[in-house]
């Protein structure tokens, strides 16, 4: 996966595409499961006894969620194993699963924040845990801005190896710095929502979760796949354009 | 490695003295924003004072954003950042020498934020003196610790100017909050929880210090 195919001869050798056998049906399983879970939590799950239809974006917040947690932890691996091994493949890895992790907080930012309104009567609490993910979306903005400035693949990688880890590093302190603050004011609001969930309710979230991990893996493997062809077209395009003016000027390639 | 560190703080701490840039512009920017505050609050004095410790450390994360870029910018210009490689000193050398320094600006600028923060808005530090000192140690090397960084990671490219407070400010996020709670406590006569938002800010310095030492080598890697 790693080998340069950098070469104007071997470039063929890189697929056109990103798709292949196992991202197919990984593809078709996770449209599927969508489905389903978009059933069972709409239609078969029954309304929460205090919050009522309310709660129903619980099965689209606490997996968007996991998976953004999740993605940052795997941007976080990839960069030190970067810094460790040096290979493309760590890079790609990181660059591929922070993008889908800003989208992914995102989500989960406005679904928390449309399910605050009919819970809390606002739209933004000083919850500890939705001021961490705020606070995380900003800090791996600022890795993709990292990512975004034009420099050679090596250097690009190296500096955003070391942006992804200084932002890992920071999110548990964030998360125990917001925590204490605000526990000093009042308890963490989201135990006090639905404090036990049961039966076809816990197996709609658990659908969910896994769905949505799901989704990440594919997503993961095509974002990688388009980030490895964009970094060879980008090395390749060079040594192509220096093949062709030398066959110009009548130099042997 | 200290010997190391030594003449890189040395170096930077001449470079400050004599272009006179922290004392001559970064102090009164600092002063600026202590107004601007209180243009923005009304400047009913008790409302100043209430938000005093918070303001306070506003002020001091934006001065040290300015102290952060001119550290490096004293790197970008003539090739001063390939020199210090070139010279052979130890990475992890040139970053505690550089965090040194910066600090040292820092901590200068804080006494004088502090004395426009009593003067100012009234606020009265005085009651626990040793806990606002300790605060104002943990938290300057908890700020410029990420701030070498993130500074080594921006100079040298060309949205440096938009990039470092992106990178930096959220990331001290937990100073701010740290340090604002001890100072606080401070004011209302409450040192024991002064003293365990220290011990946080401590647990961040002492992260982000070991961090930059480590990272400090690949960082400079970059031409």
């Amino acid at each position: 996966m790693t080998t340069a195919l950098s070469t104007p001869e071997n470039r063929t050798a890189v697929p056109a595409h990103t798709g292949s056998r196992f991202s197919r049906v990984l593809g078709a399983v996770v449209a599927l499961g969508l489905g389903l879970v978009a059933v069972l939590g709409l239609l078969i799950s029954p309304a929460d006894e205090v919050q009522g239809d309310a709660a129903r974006i619980m099965y689209v917040h606490v997996p968007s969620a996991i998976v953004a947690y999740l993605a940052f932890g795997v941007t976080a691996l990839g960069s030190a194993l970067y810094l460790w091994r040096r290979s493309d493949f760590w890079d790609a890895t990181a660059a591929a699963s922070a993008e889908i992790g800003v989208v992914f907080t995102s989500l989960t930012l406005v679904t928390g924040m449309l399910w605050g309104k009919p819970t809390w009567g606002t739209y933004w609490e000083w919850d500890p845990r939705l001021t961490t993910t705020a606070l995380l979306l900003i800090l791996f903005l600022g890795y993709l801005a990292v990512r975004g400035i034009a420099a050679e693949r090596k250097v690009r990688a190296r500096r955003s190896a070391i942006a992804g880890l200084v932002a890992f590093v920071d999110v548990p302190l964030v998360h125990y710095s917001v925590d204490w603050w605000r526990s000093l004011h009042q308890k963490a609001t989201i135990t006090r929502l639905s404090p036990t969930i049961s039966g076809i309710m816990l197996f709609t979230l658990m659908s969910g979760i896994f769905v949505f991990i799901g989704l990440y893996l594919w997503l993961l493997i095509h974002r990688f796949r388009v980030q490895y062809l964009e970094d060879e077209l980008a090395e390749g395009g060079l040594a192509e354009a220096i093949a062709e003016r030398r066959r110009e000027a009548g130099v042997a390639v | 490695m200290w010997r190391d560190a030594r003449l890189v703080a040395g170096k930077d701490l001449r470079v400050e003295w004599r272009s006179r840039v922290a004392l001559n512009q970064i102090v009164p920017f600092a002063i600026v924003v202590l107004l601007l505050f209180a243009f923005a609050l009304d400047p009913d004095r008790g409302f100043l004072r209430r938000a005093a410790p918070g303001l306070y450390w506003v002020a001091v994360l934006l001065s040290a954003l300015v102290v952060i870029q001119r550290s490096f910018a004293a790197e970008t210009v003539d090739g001063g950042r390939d020199g210090l490689r070139v010279i052979g000193l130890d990475p992890a050398a040139i970053f505690l020498g550089k965090a040194l320094a910066a600090s040292a600006v820092l901590l200068l600028l804080e006494v004088v934020l502090a004395a426009g923060v009593m003067l100012l808005y009234g606020a009265d530090f005085g009651s626990a003196f040793i806990l606002v000192v300790v605060t104002c140690l943990l938290a300057t090397a908890g700020v410029v610790a990420p701030g070498m960084i993130y500074g080594a990671l921006a100079s040298g490219v060309r949205v440096r100017e938009t990039l470092l407070p992106l990178l930096f400010l959220p990331a001290v996020a937990p100073v701010m909050i740290g340090a604002t709670r001890s100072f606080e406590a401070a004011i209302n006569h409450s040192p024991a929880e002064g003293w365990r938002w220290c011990g946080l800010l401590g647990v961040f310095a002492v992260a982000y210090t070991a961090l930059g030492l480590a990272v400090f080598e690949p960082l400079l890697e970059d031409s």
